[in-house]
């Protein structure tokens, strides 16, 4: 390096442009080749086969399992549907009297009636459309579905099931742990040490163990640690430790949202005198809840597909109940089971996959806001 | 904040005690002490009267009882006369079994999906998207169920097992793969496996300490790959393949010989596998783009090749944003194992706080403690363990 010195003297012939990034790259060279033709036979063992038994192999009418029997049928024998059929309305509302589905429609609609404009950024009345969805409704829904006043027949939880059960359990959990993570979230950021500590000791533990545990400390301690002669429902027993579960989770959210705003904010919100909870409720909660946004739906997903985990301590929600069916032996046949499977999947599928491309909308939505 | 709060502290005197904010501090502090003291009291209080009302018991002595049913699955010698204590152990080390080897697979699996997506090639790309949005947006215990359930359960009964080319056999009693056998030489070829990884890491130093006096690289990788896998079959061959396959085979109902695997290990394994690693494939995807494209094209501008680019300077910065979330990954994967109660696989929850609860007159309270206290240390070691790598890793930054 130290004394050779190298000067170009002729000038080189220009190279080859880099190559176009072409979206049909299938076969570039003999590693594409190979990946590509793997890809085919994936599609071909499993996506084909998928797509023959949900629709072109499926038997649609019938009532009972002989119709989904390959020598009835006539031909070999795809997804069961008339199994859903007759299941349907035990896998939206399990058990629930008849004659009182419709408080449970009744309670469908309104939540979409709240939820729906509370979702769309452009819809005004937020704060009051937000009071509405966490505050008004979970008491309209209370008294529509247990009932025992207003003149409405008393439905115990017991005969709860399905669908109804795991919307409950997930709106329940998420409208009880927003208040509360906030809370812990604001304790956890607070400089009084005693608030910190507690805070950070709650939510690590909460955070720390299976919600399977969590479940059987609310359904088999909890009742134990009750005044003598207190009794909680066990629907209510599973809500309590789902929200605490939930609300650890959702304040490590809004921690994240309260970091994300700046420092200056709270610093002039001190300096025009507005006490901490002005503060906090005027000025800094609301920027870091927007943050906030897509984390908390994130979490109302895993609260949605965490709701099957009720099934272990015996409310028997979407999945409960599909697992209970397969049990009918007048629907035993040997595609029932996938048949459930698809069902149930769908469900689950369409709601999640749903909130997560609503969090990815939200998430450009508010960066585009932030840009401007 | 915290300045502020000081300086309002530090007023001049003769601000009355009861508006300053130091009186405040002492006195809301108390108040939550009081309140958390009070909280604690009630709740001993009412579990004593309550469990002397039911006539349960409290203490750890029901350890000691025998836990008096079986467990199919147990990695230490256990009976049914063995004690609740030895049933905790047994329940761990099925956890620890199903947590570890799904941590192993879903890396695997997650790194080559997350990959797959950031693929040239559109077909590939777009399955491993397909996979990942599937994957993520279902239940884990809806998938665990159909695993056990619709693709297990459905196998046909031992005597018609469907089999892998004739070593691996699937029934609905779980699978039966062949068991390997060490004979007398083994040992040489372990010792052959180290000498090779030995010498592997050495030449790698030789190499790196002349690649930065010369600026001439050598051959490591396929050298390294010489030494590792040539030296170890070097010796297989010149021991006489000491390592024996005991192969199972029907006989009569059953299988003799092999390993069976029970097919609630096989569902938890699979499912807690392909869930996991559609997050990790996730979190890889993220933190290999997180890495701006201008080091790669400082990178090409250096001269570095392709795949030297993506060795020495993607994957390193990559790593620092994958391995947080990938500990959280992690840890969820240890927790969801618990979802073996659902299945039935005895792992540490299913029959320590599932059915010893229900069954060896153990008390709630104990035993869910002590299963709460477990997966929390379990948590907590994990994310040590994590975090002392990351901060490791940290190091090597400016």
């Amino acid at each position: 390096m130290s004394n050779t010195v190298f000067v170009r003297s002729k000038l080189l012939p220009p190279l080859p442009p880099p190559e176009k990034r072409r979206v049909w790259n299938f076969i570039h060279g003999p590693g594409d080749f190979v990946l590509t033709a793997f890809c085919l036979l994936l599609l071909w063992f499993v996506v084909w086969p998928a797509i023959k038994f949900l629709l072109f192999d499926a038997v649609w009418t019938g009532s009972s399992r002989t119709d989904c029997l390959p020598e009835n049928a006539g031909h070999a024998v795809g997804a069961c549907w008339p199994f859903i059929r007759a299941k349907f309305s035990q896998f939206i509302y399990g058990f629930y009297p008849d004659s009182e589905r419709w408080r449970a429609d009744l309670t469908f609609v309104l939540g979409a009636a709240v939820l729906v404009p509370l979702l769309i950024p452009r819809v005004p009345y937020k704060m009051a459309n937000a009071v509405l969805a966490f505050g008004v409704f979970p008491l309209i829904a209370y008294f529509l579905l247990v009932g025992g006043a207003f003149g409405l027949p008393y439905v115990e939880t017991r005969s709860w099931g399905g669908l109804l059960v795991t919307l409950v359990v997930a709106v329940t959990g998420i409208s009880v742990s927003l208040p509360l993570g906030i809370l812990l979230a604001l304790a956890r950021r607070s400089e009084l040490p005693v608030l910190s500590i507690g805070a950070v000791t709650f939510i690590e533990f909460w955070r720390g163990v299976p919600l399977v545990a969590v479940l059987f400390f609310a359904t088999f301690m909890l009742p134990l640690f009750l005044p003598p002669g207190v009794e909680i429902d066990a629907m209510l027993r599973v809500l309590v430790g789902i929200s605490i579960f939930a609300a650890a989770y959702m304040a490590e959210v809004i921690r994240g949202g309260l970091q994300a705003v700046p420092r200056a904010q709270y610093e002039g919100a001190m300096a025009l005198g507005l006490n901490y909870w002005k503060a906090m409720g005027l000025i800094v909660l609301p920027q870091a809840l927007r943050v906030s946004i897509p984390g908390i739906v994130n979490i109302f997903i895993g609260l949605f597909k965490d709701t099957t985990l009720v099934l272990t301590v015996a409310i028997f929600d979407l999945l409960g109940q599909l697992r209970a069916a397969f049990a009918d032996p007048n629907w035993s046949s040997p595609s029932t089971l996938f048949t459930g499977f698809a069902f149930a999947g769908i469900i689950y599928f369409v709601f999640c996959f749903g909130m997560s491309r609503y969090s990815l909308f939200m998430e450009r939505y508010l960066r585009r806001d932030h840009a401007q | 904040m915290t300045a502020i709060e000081d300086d309002r502290a530090a007023r001049p005197p003769g601000v009355a005690f009861y508006r300053n904010p130091r009186t405040h501090r002492i006195v809301v502090q108390s108040l939550v002490v009081l309140a958390l003291l009070w909280l604690g009291f009630e709740l001993v209080v009412n579990a004593r009267s309550n469990l002397a009302a039911k006539g349960i018991g409290s203490g750890f002595g029901f350890l000691g009882n025998s836990a008096g049913f079986d467990v199919s699955q147990a990695l230490i010698p256990y009976g049914p006369t063995d004690t609740v204590q030895r049933l905790y152990f047994v329940g761990l080390l099925n956890t620890l079994l199903v947590a570890v080897l799904g941590i192993v697979f879903a890396t695997i699996l997650g790194f080559l999906i997350g990959i797959a997506r950031l693929s040239n090639n559109w077909l590939l790309a777009k399955l491993a998207a397909g996979y990942v949005e599937l994957v993520r947006n279902l239940p884990l215990l809806f998938q665990l169920l159909f695993w056990y359930l619709a693709v297990l359960g459905t196998l046909p009964a031992t005597r018609d097992s469907a089999s892998l080319f004739g070593v691996i056999f699937f029934n609905n009693r779980g699978v039966v793969l062949p068991k390997p056998v060490l004979q007398d030489g083994a040992g040489w070829v372990g010792i052959a496996l180290l000498a090779g990884l030995a010498l592997a890491w050495a030449f790698g130093r030789v190499a790196r300490a002349r690649q930065a006096a010369t600026g001439k690289t050598l051959p490591t990788f396929w050298l390294s790959l010489v030494l590792i896998v040539g030296l170890p079959a070097f010796a297989l061959v010149a021991t006489d393949f000491p390592f024996g396959l005991d192969l199972p085979h029907l006989q009569g109902f059953n299988f003799t010989g092999g390993w069976r695997v029970i097919p609630e290990f096989a569902a938890l394994l699979v499912g807690l596998t392909i869930y996991t690693a559609a997050f990790i494939a996730e979190t890889v995807r993220s933190g290999i783009l997180a890495v701006e494209r201008g080091q790669r094209e400082a990178a090409y501008a250096l001269g570095l090749p392709a795949r030297r680019t993506m060795w020495l300077v993607i994957i390193p910065q990559a790593l620092r944003v994958i391995i947080p979330p990938l500990t959280s990954h992690y840890l969820n994967l240890t927790k969801n194992s618990s979802l073996a109660v659902g299945i039935g696989y005895p792992d540490l929850f299913a029959i320590f706080a599932g059915t010893a609860l229900n069954q060896s007159g153990a008390q709630a309270i104990e035993v869910l403690g002590m299963t709460m206290a477990t997966y929390l240390a379990l948590s907590l070691a994990t994310s040590a363990l994590m975090n002392f790598y990351n901060a490791r890793l940290r190091l090597v930054e400016r």
